[in-house]
């Protein structure tokens, strides 16, 4: 590890691009795990962060076809799947009514019951680019969700979903997020950043905003009060150099508004896309978290999804720099497309151990980070 | 052979306290270093073998294990020969060297059935037959009244070349007294081990970790396998692996009555399995080779795994029946074990039994 860039991290100094592309060229995996626990450490101390969530996709049409995706669908395509309102307010009920058997349910049916009933404080939904749907049927989506559960957190809609919206509504990018707010969006994810590079982005989903436009949503969100979080899918075409230019955009942004809560690294996967490829490998994926770490010196929180990741991966990552796991997921559709390696879901139980046996305390958190209850 | 040195040696206590306290990335820090100074030359080696279990009657039952079958099951089977020889012409087409014969104790099979096989198997095909563990071999030894060293003498007179380190699982009798009572105590698990290595037999030694077994018994285990190291040399490899509670009967019990007992507290996760290879790699200063399982953690933990003490993919296993019973399967072709031992940064190598390098990747 070279010292200099050791020496800065310690003092509490930003490192540079040139810094970052060392890091990630350098094998030393030991010594950067190291650090980017010291700084991890200095952020977060011991703790380390899950959620009880559950993940919604409204619809797998979409009008993008990006060619790292396995996920998304052609009207009319065999496996096209839209859901309806009422079908994801039953979704979300359904671990409640399995829940409330023989239970008092009573009790259960009392409004301020009926968050800790879920068996989830929060929904994340993000679906494809729909042809037909119009923008107040994901209005009505999320003031629905609000009305059934009030207490629920709603994290959706990529910055790519918002700037679709915004064009099938007229609406400005203010007003598109401004409306949305009002029926109930509590805050966004992180996803369709991919990686920002021109080049890369050309030839991995032409058809996708472009990554100041990616960013220019975000700091629109950011600025009308919503928090979000930023992701980078790496491992396919692009270069290590491309990843530091994504993760200095991300920084930049960071610096201006402060509206981003996690930075999610999300390990590409290959099966059923057009690009192939091979899965990413562990080391990899330590070192991009734990670069990411170092690096992004003005982000709270480094996310190692574990449904990406893979549990044990997730669980080292948090000896890495990362000091979130994500969550409880019950229902996971996009990884698990391009032959994602995991189960779909994990009980709060599972992921508790997994972060106390890294040596953390376990942290249940909301939707921005307030401690829910601690397991040491 | 590596030489052994007394001072620099790090003792039962030491490693306890490693494995209660270290930290983890310090640990496989270490671990690393003496990796590489053991195999300079930034290589992961790897065999093409496939394993032929030949049959899954066994009246071991052991409590966490998912395989075993009572000879009366429906599922309950036999090897014939014209399988077993389909099976290894496709092993020999896919460019293997080794067959991995391993089963369950069988009550109507003995040596002559043995003899047989490994003869039938040698005649047709020029391949290294690694086979039998030490449960089978006291097995059979028990059931035809002959002495391990005398069993050991006719199955490698009929052709069996090396021994598999599986049985071992922890060498407590502690621990074995719960988890496989009628399987052989530690002591007759390292006797045949010992009389293969005197025989001139290599073999490789294990360790199934992750169910009831305290980290005193995982220190146990280690110590067993390095004073007898010290008195034969002839381990190739030693493979620690966790144990895979699915479908297993230890599963089942530690959930009903005897609970207290049977308590897996959870399954190994990623944080525990690089401790203790990393702890394995540090203390068994004498062996060769760590070998990284892939079988139980996936090929990103394999990967990682190369940088906490390991330095060989083991098995391509072109046919796995055993873990898979506990419904842990990885779908891994040879090209997905090039490929990840190439991206972990290593050139890939493929080995013999022996681990004579045969092929570069």
């Amino acid at each position: 590890m070279i010292t200099s860039i050791r020496e800065k991290v310690l003092a509490g100094k930003r490192i540079s691009e040139e810094d970052a592309l060392h890091l990630f060229e350098s094998d030393d995996i030991f010594s950067l795990g190291s650090l980017a626990s010291h700084v991890a450490h200095r952020k977060n101390g011991k703790k380390a962060f899950y959620v009880r969530n559950r993940h919604i996709n409204p619809t797998n049409i979409c009008v993008n076809r990006c060619k790292f995706c396995a996920f998304s669908r052609s009207k009319g395509q065999e496996g096209a799947f839209e859901l309806t309102i009422e079908d994801i307010i039953d979704k979300l009920g359904r671990g409640k009514r399995e829940e409330g058997k023989g239970k008092d349910s009573r009790k259960a049916a009392r409004p301020e019951n009926r968050q800790a009933d879920l068996g989830f404080t929060e929904v994340h939904i993000v679906g494809g680019l729909h042809p037909d749907w119009p923008f107040e049927h994901y209005l009505e989506m999320l003031s629905s969700i609000k009305k059934t559960f009030p207490k629920l957190h709603i994290k959706a809609f990529t910055a790519v979903e918002i700037d679709y919206f915004s064009k099938i509504s007229g609406r400005s990018l203010e007003d598109t997020l401004g409306a949305l707010k009002k029926s109930g969006l509590g805050s966004m994810p992180g996803g369709g950043a991919e990686i920002f590079s021109e080049g890369v982005r050309n030839r991995l989903c032409p058809e996708k905003i472009s990554g100041d436009r990616w960013l220019k949503v975000m700091e629109t969100a950011h600025r009308a009060g919503i928090r979000t979080n930023a992701t980078m899918l790496y491992g396919h075409v692009e270069d290590l150099s491309d990843r530091v230019d994504h993760l200095s955009r991300l920084r930049s942004l960071q610096d201006r508004t402060k509206g981003f809560q996690a930075f999610i690294p999300l390990a590409y996967h290959p099966k059923n896309t057009e690009i192939a490829g091979t899965y990413t490998s562990g080391i990899d994926d330590l070192k991009t978290v734990a670069v990411s770490r170092i690096f992004l010196d003005n982000f709270d929180h480094i996310k190692a999804y574990w449904i990406m990741l893979g549990e044990k991966i997730s669980q080292l990552a948090l000896l890495f720099g990362a000091d979130d796991i994500d969550g409880t997921i019950i229902e996971e559709k996009i990884t698990h497309s391009a032959g994602g390696l995991t189960g779909e879901k994990l009980t709060a139980e599972q992921l508790v151990n997994l972060i106390l046996k890294a040596g953390k305390v376990a942290v249940e958190r909301d939707s921005f980070y307030k401690t829910v209850r601690m397991y040491r | 052979m590596i030489e052994r040195q007394e001072k620099d040696r790090i003792s039962r206590q030491e490693a306890l306290s490693l494995l209660r306290k270290a930290d983890l990335l310090g640990l496989g820090m270490w671990a690393d270093i003496i990796r590489k100074a053991l195999h300079p030359e930034e290589i992961c080696t790897f065999v093409v073998d496939r394993n032929i279990n030949y049959t899954n009657v066994c009246i071991n039952k052991c409590t966490f294990c998912a395989f075993w079958r009572d000879a009366e099951d429906a599922d309950a089977y036999l090897l014939d020969r014209e399988t077993i020889f389909r099976k290894i012409e496709e092993t020999i087409a896919l460019g293997g060297t080794q067959i991995l014969i391993q089963g369950g104790l069988h009550p109507s099979l003995d040596i002559f059935y043995y003899v047989d096989l490994l003869r039938s198997v040698k005649e047709r095909f020029d391949i290294n037959v690694h086979g039998f563990s030490p449960p089978e071999v006291c097995y059979i030894a028990d059931t035809s009244d002959l002495t391990i060293r005398e069993t050991l003498s006719i199955l490698k007179a009929a052709g069996l070349d090396s021994i598999p380190g599986g049985g071992a699982e922890i060498l407590s009798d502690r621990v074995r007294e719960v988890l496989s009572p009628k399987k052989i105590k530690s002591s007759r698990w390292l006797e045949v081990m010992e009389a293969a290595h005197r025989l001139g037999m290599r073999t490789t030694a294990t360790m199934m970790f992750g169910s009831i077994e305290t980290p005193e018994d995982i220190i146990t285990h280690l110590e067993a396998i390095r004073q007898l190291q010290d008195r034969t040399g002839g381990f190739t490899a030693f493979i620690p692996w966790t144990f895979q509670p699915g479908n297993t009967e230890l599963q089942a019990r530690g959930k009903g009555q005897g609970a207290k007992t049977f308590k897996v507290q959870t399954p190994a996760t990623a944080v525990e399995y690089l401790r203790v290879l990393a702890l394995s790699r540090i203390y068994l200063d004498n062996i060769e080779n760590i070998q990284a399982s892939w079988v139980t953690q996936g090929l990103k933990m394999a990967q990682v795994a190369l940088r906490f003490g390991a330095n060989d993919f083991g098995s391509t296993m072109i046919e796995e029946n055993v873990v898979a019973s506990t419904g842990v399967s990885y779908c891994v072709t040879k090209d997905d074990i090039i490929g990840s031992i190439r991206s972990a940064g290593f050139v890939p190598v493929q080995r013999d039994t022996h681990y004579n390098l045969l092929r570069f990747f």
